[in-house]
């Protein structure tokens, strides 16, 4: 993935987030995405980290990042204490995705999750064709490495917020060039040709 | 670099928390030049046996500063941007009010006729000398280890006086070993017969040895299994086999011997079971009804916590209950855990990763409200 095409997938994320909020990014890597928030938005932008190099590295950088992880460590932030929180590419790598968007959803008034479609087509073709875990750009690990353990679909996802009693606000689908997906929704074909997918999230 | 020692005599006493009022001075220096809107100044606190000399030439050693690697120009606490305050803590003894001191009222040496000192103590006394600069909020407030305790709780209870502050390889109390170990420190003192029940210098005598052995035992405390390991092993000292005595045969043990004994001429024993003391009744959350995040509650101070892997003195966890502290009432908090194998004593040694994560924190605060960029040159 070509650095340009990942930092676009980052400038949607920040497009959905107003201007002067609070911000706390889960899994925030090398603070990419922290420093674009505090830089653009004039975000109080605070980011979560599970890695103590990654952490330090942006410390270094002068943003204000934790160790920590999103199945435990949410616990430790009061309600309402940001205005969005923000898990990228990270859901599928918790151990219970169900609870880390409830906890997400109790400490911030929206929640912006994106993840990689386990729906879309190479997927299925990988595991129909090949009789083979996929191996993808997004999904770039064998089986038995993998810190992925909850893969879901784009409709998996939906009816998870459903079940959860959670208004999905916005949803943008992204094709394998981080470029918004051009086939209407109406079509019902996001699920198959989605490569990657961020919803925007509130309590109902 | 603009340097100057001073002493700030403050014309009124300070109320204790022991309930006694106390006429004190403090012995401090400046590092740099403070801006026109006196917005540009760090208070850096020091640790139990440091000083005010953070930066420049200890006049009794005769050493450099404890922490030329982290204050200097061009250095992580910059003394071309920033105005460096570091003064020496009350009832310490290099020349700000301790139990050496001399009692106005009696015209003796206080010795153990000096009051308890306690952690807020030393900070109020502090205040006093930043409200002397009129300098009314800090820009940032650093420490390690007892300054580190020394920060949390300038952090907790003058929440309006600082914008950001940076508690290093610290807790938020002592813990029970610790204090078993200050006790150990404090009976080796009390031990020697030179000590006269604190009224040594009547007898113008020293308990060198006892404040000596008080030093070997918490200089190990302040060394790693592994750094100890790493730098003496088992080698033995100026010989080729055992003496089958109780001579200095293992390097650890020459080297112990030579930190006690060159601790004693630079040190008041008697400062040394109050410091001690003050450490040990430390405990930021019983101030806050045993709840720690209430020390934090309401906080705009942005916080940048360091700990070292090896230390055991104040292992990483205690870091972490701050940090989860803090985290409870959604305050700006940076953890930083960094990896090393030096003990508690990491935070005065050459850690890069500590001097970026200060730099960084530092700058990114000093721009955020526009400090560096009205700097003080």
């Amino acid at each position: 993935m070509s650095y340009n095409s990942q930092r676009f997938d980052l400038l949607l994320l920040a497009d959905m987030i107003a201007e002067n909020s609070r911000v706390l990014d889960i899994g925030c890597g090398d603070g990419t995405l922290l420093k674009l928030l505090s830089e653009n938005k004039n975000a109080d932008a605070r980011g979560l980290e599970l890695n103590q190099a990654g952490v330090n590295a942006c410390v270094a950088e002068g943003l204000s990042v934790m160790q920590g992880n999103a199945d435990t460590d949410l616990a430790f932030y009061p309600d309402d204490a940001f205005d969005y929180v923000i898990l990228s590419k990270t859901i599928q790598a918790t151990k219970r995705p169900d609870l880390v968007l409830k906890e997400m959803l109790r400490i911030g008034k929206h929640a912006i999750v994106s993840f990689p479609n386990f729906g879309q087509w190479r997927v299925i073709t990988s595991l129909a064709f090949k009789s083979q875990m996929p191996v993808t750009k997004n999904l770039d690990y064998t089986w038995y490495e993998t810190p992925n353990v909850h893969f879901c679909t784009i409709k998996d996802f939906n009816n998870l917020c459903g079940e959860l009693d959670i208004k999905v606000v916005d949803t943008t689908i992204l094709n394998e060039q981080n470029q918004k997906l051009k086939i209407p929704s109406w079509l019902g074909l996001d699920n198959l040709f989605g490569h990657q997918a961020i919803f925007l999230l509130t309590k109902n | 670099m603009n340097h100057v020692s001073d002493i700030f005599i403050d014309p009124e006493p300070i109320k204790l928390d022991c309930g006694d009022a106390l006429h004190y001075q403090l012995s401090y220096e400046t590092y740099g030049t403070l801006n026109a809107n006196k917005t540009n100044a760090i208070l850096i606190f020091h640790a139990l046996t440091g000083d005010q000399y953070v930066a420049s030439i200890n006049p009794v050693t005769k050493k450099a500063g404890w922490w030329t690697n982290m204050v200097g120009a061009g250095l992580p606490i910059d003394t071309d941007k920033y105005f460096i305050i570091c003064a020496n803590v009350l009832g310490g003894c290099l020349g700000s009010t301790g139990p050496a001191s001399t009692n106005p009222d009696s015209g003796e040496i206080y010795g153990l006729n000096f009051p308890i000192i306690t952690i807020s103590d030393m900070v109020r006394a502090q205040v006093r000398l930043i409200d002397h600069f009129n300098i009314d909020i800090l820009f940032s407030v650093i420490g390690g280890s007892m300054g580190g305790m020394l920060v949390l709780e300038f952090a907790a209870n003058y929440k309006n006086r600082l914008l950001c502050a940076i508690p290093i390889a610290t807790g938020s109390r002592h813990s029970s070993q610790n204090i078993a170990f200050h006790e150990v420190g404090r009976q080796a003192v009390m031990a020697d017969p030179n000590w006269h029940g604190g009224n040594y210098h009547n007898h113008d005598e020293q308990p060198s040895k006892g404040l000596a052995v008080a030093r070997m035992a918490a200089h190990i405390t302040y060394m790693s299994d592994q750094s100890l390991h790493e730098k003496f092993g088992r080698n033995l000292q100026d010989r080729d086999s055992v003496s089958f005595g109780f001579d200095a045969d293992f390097q650890i043990e020459s080297y112990l011997r030579h930190q006690g004994m060159s601790f004693v001429d630079r040190f008041d024993a008697n400062s040394y079971l109050y410091l001690t003391r003050a450490m040990d009744y430390f405990d930021l959350a019983a101030q806050f009804d045993d709840n720690l995040m209430a020390a934090f509650a309401g906080t705009n101070i942005r916080f940048c916590l360091i700990s070292f892997t090896s230390d055991w003195l104040f292992p990483p966890e205690e870091s972490k209950l701050i940090a989860q502290a803090l985290n409870r009432v959604a305050a700006n908090v940076s953890y930083v855990e960094v990896n090393s194998p030096k003990g508690h004593d990491a935070f005065l040694l050459d850690e890069p990763e500590m001097f970026s994560a200060v730099t960084g924190f530092l700058a990114s605060t000093a721009h955020k409200h526009a400090i560096c960029d009205e700097g003080s040159k």
